[in-house]
């Protein structure tokens, strides 16, 4: 689960870190007013937010200047009209979809101008299994392109989750990202945040970028970024109010009540498998006959290994509701799962959802016979589905029906 | 021969009265009746459980401990649900079991870390999954949730494939192919689509190089991480019998967690393609696509012939 940039801040200033001060806002009047509580008589920071990055480079789509989501405003009129600006356009950055995402929270931040910027992030190292806390004194810059052009410029420390990071792990962090003397203790304090943070909330990546110091000389968390890990939700109870349906696919929500694992994708062919690898196999599949022709999966869905007649009726009514799907392939390798209550569950959505699209199915596995002598049975009654002998038959089938 | 397990292994389950764990137990009881002891539920000790299909009758423990002293298992199969199956892996290590097999999906990264620090300071054990459908000798012993039917044994004359896999139907899918061109497999082995898991690729590589009965290897991963990237590095050093792999995911978004919660490319790395350049500039035959997994094997045997 992601949050947006203000309650990272908060988390991380709730273990310690210290933030600038920030006023959340929902309208343009409270941005004014957030506005004369914090500019303190000079400018103050107007930041939209939403959960994907890169919003101070991103675009405001529909408005005819460059505006993006993070804009310093000089009084208080100006405040008010980025404010108007930001509810009124959608954002556009490089990491979210072509139609951008619509902004209902802004926040004010008091200036801290930095004189200097810093990356600190901790997330899993998959390598060994161990939280890593990274650092770079290249802050401001793409991380990633640090990592890959000097890579000696960012400093890891791996941190037992026995102890969390210990005290002189987070001193020697500091000292080699070549903090002085009078940062050291600040410093301290965020990584020590961080840590706790990560390991007290199950948090899956707890990034800082950047930490500053000011022109006036503190340290201070600028930007912050939070991802949970949401197989330890059931035990963070306090965490599940801050998130934002807002920022997440309806639909992918609606799949999720009904057990699917659903991804929406930008394809033409719906796609309905058992289990997570099929499942992007078979998305693979598509792709590779679909490609020359522009046509590839409209969607990642995972019905699970214990596929209900009530699952499928809803997956078939998910995928429908997908107006680009102009053809679904159904793949189900049935293993402890029977092939014939698969084909059960395909006639029971046939009749109650009512295919406006062909069905191309491939079955294999435990009972399969039975379940191609069910489908055979109702081959005039619900026209739209067809059977394919072989997988590739069945992918090469879909794509045809698909063109 | 086999990696893992074999006709010998004793299994208990833990969770056994759990409905996946019941369900399960019943239906590899029901395949290798031999290499199921019994089954440890915390406060149902002393009762007895009997599986449905199978008619196997196994005690029921306390505690591992316990079980272990009693029956003398060597192996379990975890079913506990996902907020205490990291524990249930060490109270497993702890009370001497050799080879964990973790079913359960869900487990927080945090508990499965703490798990992974706990197995280090274990040797000799060893850990499968966790969100893994579980490990089988055709013929011998099944631990895990795959269909046993589609296995084929090896039989004297016919050619041995060692399977190893980040995920659960795909492989199925694999063995299916396997078995219908005749090829036996060794042992099939779903090492889990975590970011943390126990035995990785290269563990499985290397027992099945070591392996006699294993005439050939094949590898299926998918997007995230760069495990597969490292078994690449591991084959083209130490690996002399012919493999063969597959990734999922080439169609998949970044920064999406694609069902298995290790399925995320992040950052540019992880990324099918960046996979399968590393595993064909290791000799390895990359499949295609899904339908070509046991071709790919064949075509990996021709190629070293």
């Amino acid at each position: 689960m992601k949050v947006h940039e203000y309650q990272a801040k908060e988390l991380l200033a709730s273990y310690g870190a210290p933030t600038p001060k920030h006023v959340v806002c929902k309208t343009p009047d409270e941005v004014a007013a957030a506005f004369d509580q914090l500019s303190n008589g000079g400018g103050a920071m107007v930041k939209a937010q939403i959960h994907a990055g890169g919003r101070g480079a991103g675009q405001l789509l529909g408005h005819s200047e460059k505006l993006g989501g993070v804009k310093f405003a000089s009084n208080r009129d100006k405040a008010k009209s980025i404010a108007e600006l930001m509810f009124k356009y959608p954002l556009k950055t490089k990491q979210n979809g072509p139609e951008g995402q619509k902004i209902s929270t802004i926040i004010v931040q008091a200036d801290a101008e930095p004189a200097k910027e810093y990356y600190v992030a901790m997330t899993l190292d998959r390598s060994n299994g161990l939280p890593l806390l990274m650092a770079s004194a290249e802050g401001g810059m793409d991380i990633e392109e640090v990592a890959e052009k000097h890579p000696e410029k960012i400093f890891k420390i791996h941190v037992s989750p026995e102890t969390g990071l210990l005290p002189y792990q987070a001193q020697k962090l500091a000292f080699d990202l070549g903090f002085g003397n009078d940062h050291i203790g600040p410093v301290v304090k965020v990584l020590t945040a961080i840590s706790k943070l990560y390991f007290e909330k199950d948090a899956s990546m707890v990034e800082v970028n950047p930490l500053a110091v000011t022109k006036k000389g503190e340290v201070v968390v600028l930007d912050a970024k939070v991802d949970f890990d949401d197989n330890a939700g059931f035990r963070h109870k306090d965490l599940a109010p801050l998130r934002d349906l807002t920022e997440e696919n309806p639909t992918e929500i609606r799949a999720a009540a009904a057990s699917l694992n659903y991804i929406q994708l930008d394809g033409t062919i719906g796609c309905l498998v058992n289990g997570a690898g099929l499942a992007m196999a078979t998305m693979d599949m598509v792709n590779y006959y679909g490609k020359e022709f522009g046509i590839g999966p409209a969607n990642f869905l995972d019905v699970g290994g214990g596929v209900t007649a009530e699952n499928a009726v809803e997956a078939f009514r998910i995928i429908l509701s997908d107006s680009k799907v102009k053809a679904i392939f159904v793949n189900v390798f049935g293993g402890i799962a029977s092939c014939a209550r698969i084909a059960e569950a395909l006639v029971k959505a046939g009749r109650e959802v009512g295919f406006k699209v062909p069905v191309v199915v491939r079955l294999e596995g435990n009972e399969v016979e039975k379940a191609r002598e069910i489908l055979n049975a109702v081959k005039d009654e619900i026209p739209a589905i067809k059977v394919a002998p072989t997988l590739t038959d069945a992918a090469k089938m879909v794509v045809e029906l698909a063109k | 021969m086999s990696i893992l397990i074999d006709k010998n292994t004793r299994v208990i389950t833990q969770g056994i009265t759990g409905s996946a764990g019941s369900f399960h137990t019943d239906k590899s009881a029901e395949y290798s009746p031999h290499s199921y002891v019994g089954g440890v539920t915390p406060k149902k000790g002393g009762t007895t459980w009997t599986g449905k299909e199978s008619g196997k009758s196994l005690p029921v423990f306390n505690t591992v401990a316990e079980a272990v002293a009693k029956t003398g298992a060597n192996a379990s199969m975890i079913f506990v649900p996902a907020g205490g199956a990291a524990d249930a892996i060490m109270e497993a290590a702890d009370a001497g079991i050799k080879v964990i097999v973790c079913i359960t999906e869900g487990i927080p990264v945090l508990d499965m870390a703490k798990a992974k620090r706990f197995l280090a300071n274990k040797p000799g054990v060893r850990m499968v999954g966790p969100n893994c459908p579980g490990v089988i000798t055709p013929g011998e012993c099944k631990i895990g949730i795959m269909p046993g039917y589609i296995h084929t044994p090896v039989k004297p004359g016919s050619t041995g494939v060692g399977v190893l896999s980040r995920s659960g139907t795909l492989t199925y899918e694999a063995v299916f192919q396997l078995s219908q061109l005749g090829y036996g497999q060794t042992t099939c082995v779903g090492i889990g689509g975590d970011p943390i898991i126990g035995t990785n690729q290269i563990d499985c590589l290397k027992l099945f190089q070591e392996d006699p009965q294993t005439e050939a290897i094949l590898m299926i991963g998918e997007i995230g991480g760069t495990a597969e990237e490292a078994a690449a590095e591991y084959v083209k050093k130490h690996v002399t019998k012919p493999v063969a792999a597959f990734i999922a995911g080439q169609t998949a978004p970044p920064g999406r967690r694609m069902g298995h919660a290790g399925a995320i490319i992040s950052g540019g790395s992880g990324s099918a393609a960046d996979k399968i350049k590393a595993l064909e500039a290791a000799g390895i035959v990359v499949a295609k696509t899904p339908a070509d997994l046991g071709t790919a094997v064949k075509e990996a045997i021709a190629r070293k012939k």
